[in-house]
């Protein structure tokens, strides 16, 4: 319950979500998935509903909908239909869309996330196969054109239950949604390219006088943005509590309606009702055949699913000791989170590597407009620069500047072409690359030579004779003093001295000179 | 091959592709004799809605360059074939016999089309049909009604009625039709010729334009049963393209018309005798001509079976919810929006879809349109279209009941032989009885033939319809030939006049 107008208010969403899936040719036909392509151009008899076409399943698109329905924690159906849902639109060249009705591929799941420090839960009603429409273009003067190269691809429509409780909420369980078929690789989910797309249902309880008062159901379609949604679940709740208290109108079977938004006016629009309600009048596609799912198939399916992004980030949180606020960054590419696990395993420090990420890969990274993952940095190095700097190696400064010529060093590979083959084996290309190395070229290995570092401390107490004297005699400043004679011996190696020997051959010659003077 | 050579100056298709195939003969030839045969005779029955001699000739010259290239000859080679006009090609127009698809143009082929030219088939042209082969009496046709070669006051029958009377009148050997609740098997019974429906899914319908699509099936119609097996052999087979066609052993069907292959088969046979099929309604003449034929499986050994399939009344009323719900979806993409006919002047959206529609449909697919939204629409559904799905399956379980006692079924295809122009166009519920005898069979899937087993003494032909389980193909084929064997009317053809 929230508070708006003086009225405790508690907003009721739930969301449709349609996600193209990225298979590598449409629903129903051999057609390209292109986005952007020439208008028409990845269209054949099938896509565009020529007369005698016939429409022929594609599998792949099957298993990455039943990929999801699994992460979704859905039950699969082990019989499913495909039915033809009937009304008239131009960018729908049968006038009929093949979906599922009442027999979907997958029903019954939740969907967990964490929100406002606590674990949200909603229900997945059910997530079915349908194919895309085309799209209707209305650039020119006087007339509207058709678009078909969408027409047929394939779409997975997930419904929830009106479970979501905020505008924040909502967001956020769709940003989880997005990185979970993201995650998947079921989806580009690319927003712009409208291959997610979001319909939020939105009604409000409203409390007065000890009554419950429920607004009319409102149906925002086809959004295609986090902040969209957002913005009109936002826009939703303020306007139907206001709408309330002018009207007193309360929800009926019947008068649900659809709204669409306007992005500049950041509000929601009436969309131009149909004259009648419709009927969709679902039967099953006779041309199809019923799918039955292989009981072994799914549970293979199961088995290969990859570690989901949210409880990753459980993980990593713990393992690698990132900031709960930094976990994401890590998580959200699946390919780059996968290279942190891999470095791991070649014996990287985690949480070295976990700030190596965080920091000069990730700006590494933004400056490429790539992820981690595409750097072209193998775990293996990764693994030994952190390595390198946790045994003392090389300090926090060299190890960045290491990473810079590894990064100039790949970029230099690859532009000067030929060489971009990846072989498992240590190429003298790859070698290159190795961090240690790129230490030794640069003169940043720090010194581990006793003699060396001790010549170094002699020469720094020597010229330091009061910092000397305060360590001696005056308890209180025996660690200011150490650690300004720590710096001195490190600006006299040139950065090359290992810290932790300066340190404790600093105190063996103190406690020496203190004995002495006794 | 004698009694082939009896049958006027067309000959077989068989002997054709023989005589093709050996050298005897060229394609180019044959062609060219089918197409004035064409030109002669096809003004007074007008059985094509478009002949496309442009197309076939060198497709004929192709055939005859390929075998003195020395490759082997296709089954079909040099053979002319007429095709039902609902069954896409990329030669000529295919428009259904509807306005909604004058001008039409496909870009592709059915896989029938690829599997005959492939065979060596020569396609000369496309044949007439009631619109989207909804009718029994080709008065449908949005262009003319094709005439019975065997009284042109008659009707060939419907929907193939082109194509039957394209193979009655001597035009081509072989011609493609669809039969969605008896569209070859009827004009087949009406023109005096062989017409055969497959079994569902025998048959790629990838190309076919749909109407009934749970219901539709290419079938063959043909001058005997060798030159059906012929055809079918070269269309069945499952189709990547078509999910509804099933992965099933094709044989040879010729092959299993030897003689060898017959003998003895007369013996074992066991036909049943449906007794709803000779009830009230069944024209005196029709019932003793499908009688003798009964008599004459018995003389050769055979013996009938009195069986029963107790759901034939509610055949035509199954029917007409699953087909025309089926249809009603099919036909919605008729739009004007992407191809065919489009209103000259729209106002508006609706409008450019509904005076599309209303300029480019006739009556009768109006009428099934209609019936069949009005059967899936909500508060509906239920109480027609779900309805109508539970007792097809009665339907289904009626027949495997009885093929548990017979091999195949026998009956008359129709309960009277051709009727005249206009004597049931005003009643379509006397023009749907028509088809009693064939629905069911569409509604189990399963498939049937009928073969020329009398006249009239009008003259008009007689069929006689048998059935067989799903993929008994063979057994149809062979109890049809041991018939057509002892028999001479299917060697008859109307008078031939120029």
């Amino acid at each position: 319950m929230i508070n708006i107008n003086g009225l405790a208010v508690e907003p009721i969403i739930g969301l449709e979500i349609h996600v193209q899936l990225a298979t590598r040719t449409k629903m129903w036909c051999g057609c390209k998935r292109a986005f952007g392509a020439e208008p028409n151009s990845r269209v054949c008899p099938v896509c565009l509903g020529l007369p005698g076409a016939l429409p022929v399943m594609n599998r792949r698109a099957v298993e990455l909908a039943v990929r999801t329905a699994l992460a979704l924690n859905c039950r699969t159906a082990g019989f499913t239909t495909w039915d033809r849902k009937s009304y008239y639109y131009p960018d729908l060249p049968k006038n009929y869309q093949i979906s599922q009705y009442d027999r979907p591929l997958s029903y019954g799941g939740v969907f967990e996330f964490p929100f406002a420090n606590r674990i949200s839960r909603v229900r997945i009603i059910r997530a079915h196969l349908e194919e895309d429409a085309g799209k209707n273009v209305h650039d020119f003067p006087g007339c509207s054109a058709v678009d078909l190269n969408r027409a047929g691809t394939p779409l997975l429509e997930i419904v929830s239950e009106p479970e979501l409780h905020s505008a924040d909420q909502t967001r956020e369980f769709a940003v989880q949604l997005h990185r979970l078929v993201r995650y998947l690789g079921v989806s580009e989910a690319n927003m712009q390219e409208g291959q997610m797309r979001f319909e939020p249902n939105i009604n409000l309880r409203i409390l007065k006088d000890g009554e419950i008062y429920t607004t009319p159901i409102v149906e925002v379609k086809n959004l295609n943005s986090f902040r969209a949604l957002h913005g009109a679940v936002a826009c939703e709740i303020t306007r139907q509590v206001e709408g309330w208290q002018e009207t007193g109108v309360v929800a009926t079977t019947g008068n649900k309606s659809n709204r669409g938004w306007d992005d500049e006016r950041e509000a929601t629009v009436a969309q131009r009702e149909k004259e009648e309600a419709h009927d969709y009048r679902y039967f099953p596609d006779p041309d199809l055949v019923p799918l039955e799912l292989d009981e072994a198939w799914v549970a293979e399916l199961k088995e290969h699913m990859p570690e989901l992004p949210i409880p990753r980030t459980e993980r990593f949180i713990s393992e690698y000791k990132v900031p709960a606020s930094d976990a994401p960054a890590l998580v959200d590419d699946r390919a780059t989170a996968d290279l942190l696990d891999q470095a791991a395993e070649f014996g990287g420090d985690k949480s070295t590597l976990a700030k190596h990420f965080l920091s000069f890969w990730a700006r590494h990274a933004n400056e490429r407009g790539t992820p981690i993952a595409d750097l072209g940095i193998s775990s293996k190095h990764l693994a030994e620069l952190a390595r390198l700097q946790c045994e003392g190696t090389i300090n926090a400064t060299a190890t960045a500047q290491v990473a810079d010529q590894m990064i100039a060093r790949v970029a230099h590979r690859f532009s000067g072409g030929g060489h971009e083959s990846s072989s498992e084996s240590e190429h003298p290309a790859e070698a290159k690359l190795s961090p240690r190395a790129i230490a030794e070229q640069l003169g940043v290995l720090q010194s581990r030579d006793e003699d060396q570092i001790a010549t170094w401390v002699e020469q720094a107490l020597a010229s330091n004779q009061k910092a000397v004297q305060d360590a001696i005699s005056n308890q209180k400043k025996l660690k200011a003093a150490r650690g300004f004679l720590t710096g001195q011996v490190m600006t006299i190696s040139g950065g090359q001295a290992d810290p932790k020997m300066v340190g404790a051959l600093i105190e063996e010659k103190l406690a020496e000179i203190g004995q002495s003077k006794v | 091959m004698l009694e082939r050579d009896v049958m006027g100056k067309m000959e077989t298709a068989t002997t054709i592709a023989a005589h093709v195939a050996a050298g005897r003969r060229k394609a180019v030839a044959v062609c060219h004799e089918a197409l004035g045969r064409i030109e002669d005779r096809d003004p007074r029955f007008r059985a094509f809605l478009e002949v496309t001699p442009d197309y076939a000739r060198p497709r004929a010259a192709r055939v005859d360059a390929d075998l003195a290239a020395g490759k082997p000859a296709g089954p079909l080679a040099g053979v002319p074939l007429a095709i039902k006009d609902n069954i896409c090609t990329t030669f000529g127009h295919t428009t259904c016999g509807s306005k909604i698809l004058k001008g039409y143009v496909s870009p592709y082929n059915a896989t029938v089309i690829d599997r005959i030219e492939a065979a060596g088939g020569v396609l000369v042209g496309k044949t007439n049909l009631d619109e989207f082969a909804m009718g029994s009496s080709n008065e449908n046709s949005a262009y003319f009604p094709t005439r019975n070669p065997w009284n042109t006051d008659c009707v060939p029958g419907g929907s193939s009625g082109g194509s039957a009377a394209a193979v009655a009148a001597g035009l081509v050997p072989l011609a493609l039709g669809s039969d969605t609740g008896g569209s070859i098997r009827l004009p087949a019974a009406f023109c005096g010729v062989v017409g055969m429906k497959p079994t569902y899914g025998r048959v790629s319908r990838y190309g076919l334009v749909a109407y009934g699509s749970s219901l539709d099936q290419i079938g063959t119609l043909a001058a005997n049963v060798e030159d059906a097996a012929l055809l079918l052999t070269v269309i069945s087979g499952q189709d990547p393209r078509d999910s509804t066609s099933v992965d099933h052993p094709v044989p040879h069907y010729c092959e299993e018309l030897r003689d060898a292959k017959l003998a003895g088969l007369a013996s074992g046979l066991r036909i049943g005798v449906p007794a709803e099929y000779f009830g009230a309604g069944l024209e005196s003449e029709t019932r003793a001509a499908v009688e003798a034929a009964l008599d004459v499986y018995r003389r050769l050994g055979a013996r009938t079976v009195e069986v029963t399939l107790p759901h034939t009344p509610y055949a035509i009323a199954t029917y007409y919810l699953v087909a025309v719900s089926e249809c009603s979806s099919n036909l919605a993409r008729y739009d004007g929006v992407h191809y065919g006919h489009r209103t000259a002047h729209p106002r508006n959206i609706i409008d450019l879809y509904s005076s599309s529609r209303n300029e480019g449909f006739g009556a009768e697919v109006k009428r099934r349109i209609m019936l069949g939204t009005f059967a899936l629409s909500a508060g509906y559904h239920d109480a027609y279209y779900n309805k109508a799905l539970k007792v097809r399956r009665l339907i289904k379980d009626d027949f495997d009941r009885a093929f548990e006692q017979c091999d195949v079924l026998a009956g008359p295809t129709s309960p009277t032989p051709a009727f005249r122009f206009g004597e049931k166009l005003d009643n379509p519920l006397a023009m749907y009885l028509a088809d009693i005898y064939t629905i069911a069979l569409n509604l189990a899937g399963m498939p049937g033939i009928s073969i020329p087993c009398g006249f009239s003494e009008t003259g008009l032909p007689i069929g006689l319809q048998l059935m067989a389980p799903v993929f008994g193909e063979t057994v149809l084929l062979q109890a049809a030939r041991l018939y057509e064997r002892e028999t001479e009317w299917y060697l008859r053809r109307p008078p031939v006049t120029s």
